[in-house]
């Protein structure tokens, strides 16, 4: 099985193509310009025929796609002196989350998310990104000294679910997750959360209570997995490419329920193409909204958080 | 019974509404069939309080609709319904999400999964809520969390303690990420008690999973379980499935809770009343 996606692969192809003879150009020294500006303009076209037109599986399989950047190198392309913190105090040191400190443009932030492997290796050690109780409590420790020490916090998100094992239930992992719930809620200093590639349901949610919900463009957010959901509705979990359209899982479905606030645009043929160019994208997203968040007094900014939650959720009232 | 409990109503000092709901839970009428041992029960109407659908054989709490759960825990005539009227739309536009709501209201007779208002136990007055697993196993989407929300904002104006009696399979996924967010909703809302100081207990009972025990269920002051109930984040089929091997006896269950420091207590349902009428008696105001 090949590692790369399969809708990707024209794409692919005639980068290949592309390198071949510019590499060749240069050995031979022969001019071969205007053979390759032709070839880039259909590249580019091609780009923006597949990257425009993906469907929600699609979407699904790049949020999850190796080569995606993940939260470590965010961390790494918008971030300064990157300090990280490690423990719960409690139990361990969960290494499906990452914790700490760094700077955004010289002012001192709070920084936590989830963290993904890049080969089997790495993912067996953070595993696969799906955290533990003690994850969930490590992340609020530092939420609440960001509180204690007025630093805003920035969140990534990008993991198929809390771990669902014997451990984590024995450690308590829905009433972890349930106090993140809580405590984000009201916390006192702004939140800024980053959906950069996959959010599986509670384990996703845990992290993201906060004042502006900003999402990658090919990003999901689904409160199942669409191989789950077509287990449950049709027993068939090869079905997940219908799962995926019925979900609304995509950044473009949740901006319109009003579930996020900003969609992030990645460069042309996805983030995993140009780490450094997705990072500005967000870096400038989380500068705009922080500067923003910074002029409300902390009373409003925990009064319109709940406000924002409160009125997420479609019903009919007769007689009302 | 039951009968008795929406008759003596009229008299009560609480304004009461038509509850739409039936006397006996939906699938089992006179006959059910113990879901832990296979012992058949007789539950002749009018019965419940003298077993409360518990098993003779093995004590295995069986499940009750909302309405039963309410008739064995209020002061008879008391309860008044919050938002009797609300109902779920399909904002996905979800395949046969609606024919399961049609099928699920006629079933149970009720609105939504959930039942909220207000009424005494013991003359000492309270907020509750009450999820029933007839329902679309219990699960939260919009309608659910919208009205435990009310619920507990509700608690905070009148100054009120709360009860929720939990029972869920979990989010309703039918209801896409707009139920995952009724979790943060919920969970924002006890923040809000918390900090009024109202009290909040939170009473487990079989099965309660998934989106609802990672929220407000596992929020309570006072974590109440019934005997033998299924309590958990995952599922024990997921978790089988993921890790590749079987789970031990009891996980999971009630008595696994109470051991990990889950729950404060594991009541039987025939003391259950007696037991939460003296919590709300230790936190009365004066």
């Amino acid at each position: 099985m090949s590692n790369k996606l399969e809708f990707d692969r024209p794409i692919n192809e005639l980068e290949v193509k592309i390198n071949e003879l510019k590499i060749f150009s240069e050995e031979k020294e022969i001019s071969l310009d205007k053979e390759i500006e032709v070839l880039e303009e259909r590249l580019n076209r091609l780009k923006r025929e597949i990257y425009e037109n993906l469907n929600p599986w699609q979407k699904t399989q790049i949020a999850r796609y190796v080569e995606r950047p993940s939260t470590m190198d965010y961390i790494k392309y918008i971030f300064q002196d990157f300090i990280e913190l490690h423990g719960d105090r409690e139990f361990g040191d969960d290494k499906a989350m990452v914790g700490g400190l760094a700077f955004l443009n010289k002012s001192p932030v709070t920084l936590i998310g989830h963290r993904k492997g890049k080969g089997i290796k790495e993912n067996v050690l953070r595993n696969f990104g799906m955290p533990h109780p003690e994850g969930y409590r490590k992340v609020l420790r530092l939420m609440r000294q960001a509180e204690k020490f007025k630093r805003p916090i920035i969140s990534f998100i990008d993991t198929p679910g809390a771990f669902p094992g014997i451990g984590a239930e024995e450690r308590g992992q829905g009433r972890a997750i349930a106090e993140n719930l809580m405590a984000l809620s009201c916390l006192k200093t702004p939140i800024v959360v980053v959906i950069c590639g996959e959010g599986g349901s509670g384990g996703a949610l845990a992290l993201s209570v906060g004042d502006r919900i900003c999402m990658l463009e090919h990003a999901v957010y689904s409160v199942i997995s669409p191989e789950g959901c077509a287990s449950i509705l049709w027993k068939d979990s090869n079905r997940a490419e219908d799962a995926a359209s019925v979900l609304k899982i995509t950044a473009q479905d949740l901006l319109e329920f009003g579930i996020i606030d900003v969609i992030i645009p990645e460069p042309l043929g996805g983030a995993h193409r140009d780490y450094q160019c997705t990072a500005e994208n967000i870096k400038d997203v989380i500068m705009n909204q922080l500067k923003e968040l910074d002029k409300v007094p902390v009373d409003e900014l925990i009064k319109n958080r709940y406000n924002k939650f409160r009125k997420i959720g479609e019903f009919l009232e007769q007689g009302k | 019974m039951l009968r008795d409990f929406f008759k003596k109503a009229k008299s009560s000092k609480y304004a009461v509404l038509d509850i739409p709901g039936r006397a006996v839970s939906p699938k089992d009428e006179e006959m059910i069939k113990c879901g832990e041992c296979g012992e058949v029960i007789y539950c002749k109407e009018g019965d419940l309080e003298k077993h409360y659908k518990v098993c003779k054989k093995c004590n295995y709490p069986l499940k009750l609709t909302a309405m039963e759960r309410l008739s064995l825990i209020l002061d008879a005539g008391s309860f008044v319904e919050y938002d009797s009227k609300m109902e779920s739309k399909n904002p996905l536009n979800f395949p046969e999400y609606e024919d399961k709501l049609v099928a699920a209201r006629e079933s149970t007779g009720l609105k939504e999964a959930v039942v909220t208002g207000e009424g005494t136990i013991e003359n000492i007055p309270l907020v509750i809520g009450v999820m029933d697993q007839f329902f679309i196993s219990a699960s939260m989407g919009s309608v659910v969390g919208e009205k435990i929300t009310r619920a507990l904002e509700t608690a905070v104006e009148k100054k009120l303690p709360i009860i929720i009696f939990s029972a869920s399979g979990g989010a309703r996924m039918q209801e896409g990420l707009l139920s995952l967010m009724q979790m943060a909703k919920t969970s924002a809302a006890v923040a809000k008690l918390n900090s009024s100081g109202q009290l909040f207990i939170s009473v487990l009972t079989n099965p309660t999973t998934g989106g609802v025990t990672a929220s407000f269920a596992s929020l309570g002051d006072i974590i109440i379980a019934e005997p033998q109930a299924l309590i958990g984040f995952a599922g024990p089929r997921v978790i089988e499935q993921t890790i590749r091997q079987k789970l031990p006896t009891g996980f999971q269950r009630a008595e696994f809770q109470l051991q990990h420091g889950m729950v404060d207590m594991i009541v039987e349902r025939k003391d259950l009343r007696r037991t939460l009428s003296r919590l709300l008696l230790m936190h009365k105001r004066v």
